[in-house]
């Protein structure tokens, strides 16, 4: 990882005044994780160039996460060595601090003139679009290269990387500065934990130039790692302005900005259940918990269960739902539990309604059977709501040429002629009887996004 | 005085303060099986004597009583017991779990009792309150049998008490020092000739008095419902109760034998269901035969528990916690089945599945409900196949597991319900959840006891509802495998000679050196047919066969690429002969499938060559600045530490960065070594390493040079399915550890992984301690992709030796013990929860956190 600043000129050796940093003597700090060494690959009256070169040692930096899931092998083969990350806006501020704050007390009539300086960052995670839509408003010439990711073999395409040079006419203090919060704007991962403090850093480092930059929400937003309340705070204080937020994490969401997809759909679906008439639910692939969040506070239901494959997914739900701190009425009527829909299992039973809300798609296609059999074969409520993507939608997304769905994890989405077949064999294997029908923005061709089937026992 | 009790019995102590129960309970009893309210009213309040906590007190030690009656755990209750609310509750427990209660009642006379009393010191109680006591036990004592006490012994003296012997009886189904072997034959229902006939067929020879006896000593078994709808039933049961009276012979009770005791006690019965024939035969015989018949069907019990409780024998099956109890309720559920109490369009009683619920470790055989075929579900087997209903009389052999079957003579009787031709409530993969939820325990041959986490249990059902493919296919999952110990060589993690050492230290002097792929682990299961994948795995989506990762997931998205190559492999195995050499239909192979780029292509793409790009960019403009500012004179100042960074020497910080970036040329090599296009089937390699099983055979004893040479034989005629080379080396020969040496050297110098050392035998134990199944040892270049491109830097290297391998190992024998274990169930035929088990818990293990670079 390395950062390299040229200045041109004449006398351009205060540049080593200006950083406080000798030209003529190499140094080296130690870091928390590494060293840092300071070194001038030139010095001449014209020319000036210092470089900054970060020393991460990744056996440290591994050190004491062995075993971390998925990500246990990556902190081993691990891009931070080399690219340009949060730990160099570290070293800059603890290296430069004089010179970033603007001071110099050997050649002060330099801290405040604008120099003809060019930054080069040498690997940085980005794009060459980004790299100008983030420097260019500040008034410097971009240049980037950018590599493929393996020569030989072009077919996996480009490196995620660029080299990203600078220039311009500008203080040495306003490029610190620049530098220090804007690498992990394009790094997006910090090396320490994200608190309170972060937001005074930001401040102090581009309280002056970012309110007027463009692209601000963007770089506070992915400054913050998407931490909103970190964020939204820190535009409070550089604007006193609140910015719509966008959610980009689902397809769907972007193109439903009324009433989002997912709203339609619960509030569909917590209707069916009140036109069931039933008082006991089962909400099987709770995910979130968003419709039980929505049911527990409906007087006709007396009791919920609330159930998820995933154990890490019920925590996260029980801090959703305030679990710790619910009511005692409220936590007498809920129960959150780990199970499988593929698995049999007797607490499925005794239910009025079960729902299955955009579930049945992350079920690979040879399971469903015993899926079908656990819900509609042995647990047998009196009415099943089942909801599920309608593919024929997906055009509406953009993407139906190349097959793609919705969500990564889905196994497959139906069309609707698909999904009236499947309903069809549950009603004739199992003894229901379906009635379908749409949820979201009807397009006269293609349906609804969201199809759902009401299936109840026939007596 | 003696009192007999069951030795699995509830016993209520009934005596008022001071009556010495403690006492008593102290003497006669183990201290574990008394629970004392007094000790219950202390553990919750720090005072035996209060006499306010009694309700918590009582209910604490009715929790505990449940937990030990649960295990089958004689329990007895040193209170009071004088009221008769108290003793309602411990015969509601009693009733509650099928155990039978007895009542041992202390009658000291008063006088004694408050004399007693008196000389208590801390806990002396108002005389009234032992007048009371003495007055409710008096009237309750002839109540004690009316209230439903099994067993009731009153002692009327202090000398009665001191004397009193407790001999524990063993219940009357308990025949677990019976070890057969056996034949259990089902339903006979007065099929008299067919049953002569299958005795004959198991090779019972009459003796002098006509009484079929086994030469070999095997016992028959019968499951009841020897009469009724048939031919000769009396001709039946004269037979089956000579057998018995001979000694060569059990039999249990049928609801048809209840029935007949009913109508031979003169009560009312309604003549239906073909008591008729037996009721108009056995008119004729004489009264004392009619007697000892009566005899004979009042003595028959419930079930028995053979065979160190490995066998259990019912007429119409029983459930997992019923068994080895005596209770009117297990004997009901024995004779008639598990019945909800409603009657089906028939007329004839409904029925509940209580053998799919089955997860007992015993062999459970009954009859009962005809079934065209012996119906085997979770260890429980029907093997009523409907003689009088013009199907067969069969007999299963135990254990050998076999069937041997007559055909009935003729149709003696129309069903009145269709015999079921299938279970109507067949499991098929549907797992129930009670096995796979909370804290496993998992028994295995080479481990006797694996124990798993709850949270490694519930990450593994998350991972195997979410990605796995249909459990049916998931006879094995493969074990992880630890590196060899590290080495002290110089400049090298790991290094053949500790490897063999690991070996030659635990006794083993051959060992196999096998070159480790570097690919992706793949299990392929094949069956020759798809009418086999029906048959024997019982999977219904049509194919027949499954390429799957060692997580259980699917290999391959695309079908079409599994379909091609399970054909390949298929061509391969018969063009060989595999199917008829092996007497098999259906194979387990352990693989390796090469490229690692067809599997891991999102890997490499998003972090193994990102690494290298960036690594590679950065670290030559590193050394070229480098360069160019050691080319200029540079001078070192006086400095404090404290106010400004150190001198420092350019020139070896270059040397650290030259080194930096040949290190990731070498990992980038390293990386590609292991990747290549995949444009079709051809393109792929795949490695068996392990005939792992086939019908009827897991090769776990088999060496390692057998697998390695008879995939050669059976396997590798087609390109794509690779030998692996091997050599073999003898541990304790310099010489032949040397040539091993050198093999792996020149191995991992053009690019290999590494290799991979094995004991000469599949499994290898020395004493008692099972090894470790393999080793691996890894090439110095391939590693720099596991610890990072510059791990030889011999700052890093220092510390990367630091490692340790026990969790690793140990993980390994538990992973490799439950795979070959459930190979072996699947093999046994055992039920698919049992199979599942072991799959399961590889896969819960494998979530345990260790070090990912071992």
């Amino acid at each position: 990882m390395i950062l390299t600043i040229t200045y041109k000129g004449r006398n351009t050796q205060d540049l080593g005044y200006l950083l406080h940093k000798n030209p003529y003597r190499p140094q080296e700090f130690s870091l928390n994780s590494g060293k840092a060494y300071v070194f001038y690959p030139e010095v001449s009256d014209a020319v000036t160039t210092m470089a900054l070169l970060l020393d991460i040692n990744p056996v440290d930096l591994a050190k004491g996460k062995q075993g971390t899931g998925t990500g246990g092998l990556f902190d081993y083969v691990n891009d931070r060595p080399y690219t340009a990350s949060s730990f160099m806006s570290t070293a800059i501020s603890r290296l430069f601090s004089t010179a970033i704050n603007g001071n110099c007390d050997k050649k002060p009539e330099l801290v405040g003139k604008p120099l003809d300086l060019t930054a080069n960052i040498y690997s940085i995670h980005g794009t060459d679009n980004f790299a100008r839509k983030i420097f260019e408003p500040l008034g410097y010439t971009v240049k980037t290269t950018k590599n493929v990711l393996d020569e030989k073999f072009t077919e996996w395409g480009e490196s995620p990387y660029i080299d990203l040079e600078i220039s311009g006419k500008v203080k040495l203090s306003d490029l610190l500065n620049h530098i220090y919060v804007l690498i992990p704007v394009f790094d997006r991962q910090k090396h320490y934990y994200i608190d309170e403090a972060e937001i005074d850093k930001l401040i102090a480092h581009g309280g002056e130039w970012l309110a007027e930059h463009p692209a601000k929400e963007e770089i506070i937003y992915r400054y913050f790692l998407m931490k909103k309340s970190y964020a939204h705070r820190t535009i409070d204080l550089l604007t006193e302005e609140i910015p719509e937020i966008q959610e980009t994490q689902e397809t769907e969401q972007v193109s439903d900005k009324k009433v989002s997809l997912n709203t339609q759909r619960l509030n569909t679906v917590k209707n069916a259940i009140l036109e069931s008439g039933a008082e006991s639910v089962i909400d099987l692939g709770c995910g979130e918990c968003r419709l039980t969040k929505i049911l527990l506070e409906i007087q006709q239901i007396k009791k919920i269960i609330a159930v998820d494959v995933s154990a890490h997914e019920l925590e996260k739900a029980k801090r959703r739902l305030h679990y710790d701190t619910m009511n005692e009425h409220q936590r007498n009527k809920l129960t959150l539990m780990q199970a499988s829909l593929t698995y049999r299992d007797k607490r499925f039973s005794g239910f009025d309604c079960a729902c299955v809300i955009e579930v049945i798609e992350h079920i690979e296609p040879s399971r469903l059977g015993a899926f079908e059999r656990n819900v509609f074969g042995y647990a047998r409520p009196d009415t099943v709501i089942v909801t599920t993507p309608n593919s024929e939608y997906n055009i509406n997304y953009g993407f139906i040429t190349d097959g793609r769905l919705r969500h990564t994890d889905h196994r497959f989405e139906w069309t609707r002629k698909e999904f009236m077949q499947w309903t069809a064999k549950i009603c004739k294997e199992y003894g229901y009887t379906v009635t379908i029908s749409g949820i979201g923005d009807v397009d006269d061709i293609h349906g609804t996004p969201t199809q759902m089937g009401v299936f109840k026992k026939c007596v | 005085m003696r009192i007999e009790i069951p030795e699995f019995s509830l016993v209520a102590l009934i005596g008022a303060t001071s009556s010495g129960k403690s006492t008593f309970a102290g003497n006669k009893f183990k201290s574990t099986e008394v629970l004392s309210s007094d000790f219950f009213r202390a553990m919750v309040s720090d005072d035996e004597t209060n006499q306010n906590v009694s309700g918590e007190a009582f209910d604490l030690l009715f929790y505990a009583l449940k937990k030990r009656l649960d295990l089958m755990k004689l329990t007895v209750i040193d209170a009071t017991n004088v009221q008769q609310s108290a003793r309602k509750r411990i015969l509601d427990t009693a009733r509650e779990n099928n155990v039978h209660s007895v009542a041992i009642v202390l009658d000291v006379p008063e006088k004694t009792l408050l004399e007693r009393n008196a000389i208590r010191e801390n806990r002396r109680l108002p005389e009234s309150v032992i007048k009371n006591h003495v007055n409710q036990l008096r009237r309750c004592v002839k109540r004690l049998k009316r209230e439903g006490f099994r067993f009731v012994y009153v002692l009327n003296t202090p000398e009665d008490i001191d004397n009193a012997e407790i001999v524990r009886t063993k219940l009357w189904n308990d025949k677990k020092d019976v070890h057969g072997e056996f034949d259990i034959i089902g339903d006979i229902h007065g099929c008299y000739g067919e049953l002569r006939e299958l005795l004959e067929k198991l090779g019972y020879v009459d003796n002098a008095d006509g009484i079929p006896v086994h030469p070999d000593g095997r016992k028959a078994v019968f499951l009841g419902d020897f009469t009724d709808r048939g031919y000769n039933n009396i001709g039946v049961l004269r037979l089956a109760m000579d057998m018995v009276k001979n000694g060569n012979a059990y039999s249990v009770v049928g609801n048809h034998e209840v029935k007949l005791l009913k109508y031979l006690n003169g009560k009312n019965v309604n003549i239906k269901y073909g008591l008729d024939r037996t009721v108009a035969e056995i008119e004729k015989e004489s009264p004392e035969f009619r007697e000892e018949v009566r005899n004979f069907l009042d003595s028959l019990i419930s079930h028995y528990v053979f065979d160190d409780g490995r066998l259990v024998v019912s007429h119409a099956g029983i459930k997992e916690n019923y068994i080895g109890r005596g209770s009117g309720r297990v004997r009901e559920f024995c004779i008639y089945g598990d019945t909800t109490g409603e009657v089906d369009e028939y007329g004839l009683p409904v029925r509940r599945d209580w053998a799919s619920e089955y997860r007992g470790r015993a062999v459970i055989v009954y009859g009962h409900t005809p079934v065209t075929a012996v119906t085997a579900v979770n260890n429980t087997y029907c093997i009523d196949t409907g003689c009088v209903f013009g199907g067969k009389l069969t007999a299963m052999r135990y254990p050998e597991k076999e069937f041997v079957s007559v055909n009935a003579y003729d149709m003696y009787c129309e069903p009145v319900r269709p015999i079921a031709t299938e279970k109507t409530d067949d499991t098929g993969d549907m797992l129930i959840i009670d096995n796979f939820n909370g804290k496993m325990n998992i028994r295995t041959e080479l481990i006797p006891s694996i124990n798993i986490d709850e949270n490694n249990v519930n990450s593994a059902l998350e991972i195997m509802s979410r990605y796995s493919a249909d459990p049916r296919w998931l006879i094995y999952l493969p074990p992880t495998m630890s590196p060899c110990e590290t080495s002290s060589t110089e400049n090298y993690l790991e290094y053949p000679t500790e490897a063999i050492e690991y070996y030659r230290k635990n006794g083993i002097k051959k060992v196999v050196c096998e070159q480790k792929h570097m690919g992706s682990r793949a299990v392929i299961v094949l069956c020759h047919t798809p009418e086999t994948a029906i048959k024997r795995f019982g999977t219904d989506d049509g194919t027949s066969g499954i390429i799957y990762t060692r997580t259980g997931r699917r290999f391959f998205d695309n079908p079409e690429t599994e379909r091609e190559l399970l054909k390949r492999l298929d061509k391969v195995l018969t063009d060989n002969n595999f199917w008829t050499d092996f007497n098999t239909e259906w194979v387990c192979l352990d693989t390796e499938l090469m490229p690692w780029s067809a599997k891991a292509q999102g890997l490499i793409k998003t972090q193994y060559a990102p690494v290298g790009n960036a690594g590679k960019n950065s670290l030559d403009m590193a050394v070229k600045l480098l360069e160019k500012a050691c080319s200029r004179e540079s001078i070192n100042t006086e400095v404090s530490a404290l106010t400004s960074g150190q001198n420092t020497n350019l020139n070896s910080i270059l040397e650290k960065y030259r080194f930096r970036r040949d290190a990731i040329e070498k990992y980038v090599t390293a990386y590609r070594e292991y990747c290549w296009t995949v444009k079709n089937t051809d393109d792929f390699r795949i490695a068996p390493f392990h005939i792992l099983a086939v019908e009827g055979n897991v090769f776990d004893n088999k060496t390692h040079v057998w697998h390695m040479e008879n995939i050669k034989k059976y396997i590798c005629t087609d390109k794509i399915f690779m030998a692996t080379p091997y050599i073999c080396v003898d541990t304790e020969d310099e010489i032949s550890i040397e040539t091993a040496v050198k093999w792996w050297s020149e191995l991992t110098a053009s690019g290999g992984e590494g290799m991979v050392v094995k004991p000469e035998y599949y499994t290898a134990i020395n004493g008692n301690k099972l090894l470790q199944p393999a080793v691996k040892c890894r090439g110095r270049e391939y590693l720099r992709i596991i610890y990072g491109a510059e791990y030889l830097y011999p700052e890093h290297l220092r510390r990367l030796k630091k490692r340790s391998l026990s969790r690793k190992r140990t993980l390994a024998l538990k992973e490799f013990s439950l795979g070959t274990e459930s190979l072996k169930r699947f093999v046994n035929g055992e039920p698919l929860y049992k199979v599942h088990e072991c799959a399961f818990g590889v896969l819960a293990l494998e979530s345990e956190p260790v070090d990912p670079r071992l």
